[in-house]
């Protein structure tokens, strides 16, 4: 039988239509995805996203441990609270996974994919050996995501006043502990809003709270598509274990520097960056149909440098029309898309394509 | 007799009703475009357009997938529902009025014979 969240029973009390999402049963929308996105970009929805993995690291060398497991450099977290996007390589610079790594009080919080939480937890637990750490999964913890324009409101409307206070104060990607709720300015929608992370037996009544000052519950279909909006990458589609952050628009997640910090993964994506110089490293970027039709995952795609794939691709409610993230030869500055056996013209930009509800897509000039 | 009982189903779940004026017009079932989730494009037949039943005469695209359309029955296409360009969201809200696809001239009636009644159609893909 399939895993269920503390939320399970006020899924289907909104009407959810629930689907198998790597072996939970999860809210895919509540009658329509595409209202749901609308809600999030226009006002404020909710968001299970309890099936996720929360994994702690603690321990006298939880930062030596981190500063070498992950690409990005948990040595920026110079605070308590503070949020940082990473991917977890393997030796060859392949994404294991991409994670959100949060400062804590006493060591860090990593928040994980759902789909790949066994492997990443033997991955993790196997290089900890050489740690003086622990790591202890949290799976009695609710994580909810609550964003939109006045998801903030909304949230500190049914949070205790100094609660309030202090997730007002927060700027984003940063974290607050109150009492033993984590509450974050993190997310992955391109709006703002926050993230909850709070034990799961408290889940059902802040939830109804919520519902009860108008915000709505959005399912993970429409996650699907404000992420892809966001030009955000989505772990299995847009990068895996055999694609480098370089390929895949995650350059930003890993750093260079300092160039005494070992990582995992380093050795092989310095000598990608190389490749990458003399452009022979494939790009992930931004597609738009202007015409009729929906971009999907795994549509070839035809470019002046060469052949590529559609890695991710939907329908965007707010552009109204299709938008799609892709992987393409380097220096690629126009492309077609194979759909249903014709090839159609698509415009080209930077992954992207709304934040805080507007239009950032740019086409390149051709 | 409710109008529901007038319809009949194809198991790729395509609708055909047969209309007073001897064409018939066509559409896709309640169960195929909850099924399909939110419609965001349609691509009709061209007016006049002959096809066989079975051929593939539309495309509907969700924000999950696109799946072709297939005739239920032979004939003329006769008219198409141009406002779905618009509002394809009226195929989810109203999948047996306003969402209807495209009215054909039969070429052969006794072909809708074959087809299942509303209650057969719903035994199946309840």
């Amino acid at each position: 039988m399939n895993k269920r969240t503390a939320l399970y029973q006020q899924h289907l009390d909104s009407n959810a239509k629930i689907v198998d999402f790597s072996g939970w049963d999860m809210p895919i929308h509540y009658g329509s995805q595409l209202a749901e996105h609308r809600q999030v970009r226009e006002e404020c929805g909710v968001f299970d996203v309890s099936h996720m993995t929360v994994v702690d690291v603690d321990g006298v060398e939880a930062e030596s441990f981190l500063r070498y497991l992950l690409c990005n450099d948990v040595a920026k977290l110079d605070q308590p609270g503070k949020a940082l996007y990473s991917g977890m390589l393997n030796y060859k610079g392949g994404v294991i996974d991409d994670l959100i790594v949060y400062a804590m009080e006493d060591g860090y919080r990593l928040v994980v994919n759902c789909g790949t939480r066994e492997k990443d937890l033997a991955w993790i637990n196997m290089q900890a050996h050489d740690f003086d750490v622990w790591v202890l999964e949290r799976p009695e913890l609710a994580i909810l995501a609550i964003h939109g324009p006045s998801s903030i409101d909304k949230v500190c409307s049914v949070l205790e006043p100094a609660d309030a206070e202090a997730v007002r104060a927060l700027p984003n990607f940063k974290g607050v502990m109150c009492g033993d709720w984590f509450i974050a300015r993190t997310g992955y929608t391109g709006e703002k809003g926050l993230e909850l992370i709070f034990p799961q037996e408290l889940a059902p009544a802040f939830w109804e709270k919520l519902l009860a000052v108008g915000v709505k519950p959005i399912g993970l279909g429409a996650r699907d598509t404000l992420r892809l909006e966001a030009g955000m990458n989505l772990y299995g589609q847009d990068m895996d274990e055999s694609v480098s952050p370089l390929a895949a628009n995650m350059e930003f997640a890993v750093s260079w520097e300092p160039q005494t910090r070992d990582f995992i993964g380093r050795e092989a994506l310095t000598k990608l960056k190389q490749q990458q110089l003399s452009g022979g490293l494939p790009v992930l970027i931004g597609l738009v149909l202007e015409e009729r039709g929906v971009l999907r995952h795994d549509q070839r795609v035809v470019t002046d440098k060469g052949e590529g794939v559609i890695t991710s691709g939907s329908f965007s409610p707010t552009l109204n029309m299709s938008v799609a993230l892709a992987r393409v030869p380097a220096g690629s500055s126009s492309a077609q898309v194979e759909m249903r056996g014709k090839l159609v013209s698509v415009s080209i930009g930077k992954p992207g394509f709304v934040r805080f509800g507007k239009k950032v897509f740019q086409p390149l000039a051709q | 007799m409710s109008e529901i009982e007038k319809f009949k189903f194809t198991r790729s779940h395509e609708w055909v009703c047969l209309n007073e004026d001897g064409s018939a017009t066509v559409g896709i079932s309640d169960f195929a475009q909850s099924a399909l989730g939110d419609i965001v494009f349609v691509e009709l037949p061209a007016l006049d357009a002959a096809l066989q039943a079975n051929e593939v005469v539309a495309v509907v695209e969700s924000v999950k997938a696109a799946s072709d359309i297939y005739s239920p029955v032979s004939g003329t296409i006769s008219a198409v529902n141009e406002a779905l360009a618009d509002s394809p969201e009226t195929l989810n809200e109203e999948p047996y009025m306003g969402g209807w696809l495209y009215k054909i001239t039969l070429a052969d009636p006794s072909e809708l014979d074959a087809l299942l009644s509303h209650s057969d159609y719903q035994d199946l893909y309840q």
